[in-house]
């Protein structure tokens, strides 16, 4: 039996005290997040149980970390930045690979009552600049690899007073920087939590809109009753589960259900620092007898791709769960893990902003492969019309939206009150998805109600792209779309009319990929290129982003004068 | 005997993937992509070279991590497409 047991029983009598109930979240002497994650599972009498498996890039080094590990190293974290004068409500980002050190510091720092400001380790300097400028970070904790890219910005980030590098050894630290070694400083077995309530700030992630700069969302310690619940009842962790997660917490799913959910849960969770790479994925989940796993559609379809042979051999016996989160996935990678794993992967969908699962297929519950699924018990979900804000009826597409209410929903975007305000309309969160109900309450997802990208689960804003693209030498004009990919998704597609004096080429082309991904990410880089004359504008002189959209996708764009009016 | 394929490729990789002030040798059997290196969303950058300084084109299916993930490996592929 599963832990959510019948959906449809859960849906009719659920409130959110029951999850609250479940969590003791009422008698704890603290609403920190931190607590629940270390503290109190050594008090439950889980200090000896592995809470981390962690296995090195390389893949030939294997360390464990207990629930008490797990507290006595993130308050050698937290200490460390009250040490440094770091205030409750301070932004500190980490900005590391997925080393062990990662989770330490996340934990600490919420232990220390600031706000934990991850960001993605493939993140080059304008990305980062972008974000910790506006988040006004005022620490970073990074490793020696990818300090450089801090030093090269750290000028123009007044309010960035701390560096710190957590895996320099024994170097004398540069100028302005502090080394810090987890391991040499030791266990700390004593720290005084911050005293968080439920709307105490927590985690600042960042996310694109189509406009504009990417916007943080504010996430606070309340989250916990629902990450605690969803990863409950969706993921289905149980106490002798080996979880794995296979999202980087410099993205949601790596916080909401890469630490937060399933520690506070008391599961052992594995780690590995490697990227999608198949055969040492299957090694792993054999290894480490891997029973729930959480990863995306991207991930599953290259293993598709991959074939079955090499499933053959691996022994994957030990898989009890699946679940797929970061876009749709499609019916047929749902059929094909079913026929080789034996097991469906579940599809979930929620967002940064959402903090939690909304929509979901449960254990227990039929699959319509391809659907997103039911809301969770608790959460009102309605597709809409994009006129009048009505619920359409089943089987229109529509506007995604959610009612407010649950306990993971953000608090705002950081500073941006007004994009923050545009996100609801009539008493409704609009997730910026297009979707259909069907008759039996089933969620599909239709596409993007805006230009944002998506790529291999990540979202990627177009305006940040151009901006990236328009500092190339070569380019005078360009426009960023999502081209449909059946791996990714999405890819990005840039299409650029080049300055007077150079010529399209292959090695043009190379140049400005490589410009852009040195600028921001890889994930922002194009994955194609196509030089044009000229871009199609409306009247008052703006890129057609739409237009070359609808080329991508076949689809019928119609009159475009309208568009033309824009 | 110098590889000048083997040569050529890891002046690129070293140009754009490693970062400033990083200390890593790039050798034939450095792990490129299973040890950080290089992404799997920069490969397509990776392979636009290949196709670019050689003149050849790597079908899709062939450019795969395990395909890229050393010099070795790269300068093999490049080699059959060469030969071709």
């Amino acid at each position: 039996m599963s832990n959510i047991g019948s959906y449809d029983e859960r849906r009719k009598d659920f409130d959110w005290g029951q999850a609250r109930e479940e969590l003791a979240y009422d008698d704890a002497p603290t609403k920190n997040i931190a607590y629940f994650l270390a503290e109190r599972n050594c008090e439950r009498g889980l200090g000896d149980k592995v809470a981390l498996i962690w296995e090195n890039a390389a893949g030939d080094a294997t360390e464990r970390f207990t629930f008490d590990e797990l507290r006595r190293y993130s308050n050698a974290y937290a200490k460390l930045l009250r040490g440094l004068g770091v205030e409750p409500g301070e932004r500190v980002c980490i900005f590391m690979d997925k080393i062990p050190d990662l989770y330490f510091s996340f934990v600490g720092i919420l232990k220390a009552g600031a706000i934990a400001q991850p960001l993605f380790s493939a993140f080059r300097e304008d990305s980062l600049f972008t974000r910790l400028e506006n988040a006004e970070t005022t620490a970073v904790l990074t490793t020696k690899r990818l300090a450089g890219r801090v030093r090269h910005i750290r000028d123009k980030l007044p309010a960035l007073k701390h560096l710190i590098i957590v895996d320099a050894g024994d170097a004398e630290p540069r100028e302005g920087e502090t080394h810090f070694d987890v391991h040499a400083v030791g266990p700390v077995e004593e720290f005084d939590i911050y005293p968080a309530d439920e709307e105490t700030p927590s985690v600042l992630h960042y996310t694109s809109g189509t406009t504009g700069a990417p916007k943080g969302a504010l996430h606070v310690h309340g989250s916990l009753v629902a990450q605690y619940i969803t990863a409950k009842w969706v993921l289905d962790i149980r106490d002798d589960d080996v979880y794995w997660c296979t999202a980087d917490p410099g993205w949601v799913t790596g916080t909401s259900y890469g630490i937060i959910g399933p520690w506070a849960l008391g599961a052992t969770q594995l780690v590995l620092e490697l990227g999608f790479m198949p055969e040492r994925w299957y090694a792993a989940i054999e290894k480490y007898k891997v029973t729930v796993w959480y990863s995306a559609p991207t991930a599953i379809r290259l293993l598709m791709k991959e074939g079955a042979d090499i499933v053959g051999r691996h022994d994957l016996s030990s898989l009890r769960h699946l679940v797929s989160v970061g876009e749709p996935l499609n019916p047929e990678a749902v059929i094909w893990s079913e026929e080789v794993y034996g097991l469906p992967f579940h599809d979930s969908f929620w967002q940064t902003e959402t903090g939690s699962i909304v929509i979901s297929n449960y254990p227990g519950m039929r699959i319509k492969p391809g659907s997103m699924g039911k809301p969770f018990p608790g959460m009102e979900a309605a597709v809409l019309n994009p006129k009048d804000f009505q619920p359409v009826k089943a089987g229109t597409a529509g506007l995604l939206a959610l009612r407010p209410g649950w306990p993971a929903m953000f608090r705002q975007y950081w500073r941006n009150e007004e994009t923050y305000n545009s996100k609801f309309v009539d008493g409704w969160y609009i997730c910026g998805d297009r979707a259909t109900v069907d008759e039996d309450g089933y969620y599909w997802f239709v596409g993007r109600d805006d230009d944002v990208i998506n790529t291999g689960g990540h979202l990627v804003g177009p305006f940040e792209i151009e901006s990236a693209l328009l500092e190339h030498p070569a380019v005078a004009e360009s426009a960023a779309v999502g081209k449909p990919d059946p791996v990714n998704l999405e890819v990005v597609k840039a299409f650029v009319a080049l300055k007077p004096g150079y010529e399209p080429s292959d090695k043009t082309k190379l140049d400005i990929i490589n410009f852009v991904r040195k600028k921001l990410s890889p994930i922002a880089m194009p994955q194609e290129i196509e030089f044009m004359d000229g871009m199609p504008k409306t009247r008052s002189g703006k890129i057609m982003r739409r237009l070359l959209k609808a080329r991508e996708t076949g689809e019928e764009i119609g009159d475009t004068s309208t568009l033309e009016d824009d | 005997m110098a590889d000048e394929i083997k040569d050529k490729i890891r002046e690129y990789v070293v140009d754009e993937y490693v970062e400033e002030g990083e200390e890593i040798e790039v050798k034939d059997d450095t792990p490129l992509i299973t040890g950080g290196l290089v992404d799997s969303f920069s490969m397509v950058s990776l392979k636009l070279f290949l196709e670019t300084e050689y003149n050849i084109k790597i079908p899709d299916e062939r450019a795969t991590a395990e395909a890229f993930d050393t010099l070795n490996a790269i300068a093999a592929l490049v080699r059959e497409y060469k030969d071709a």
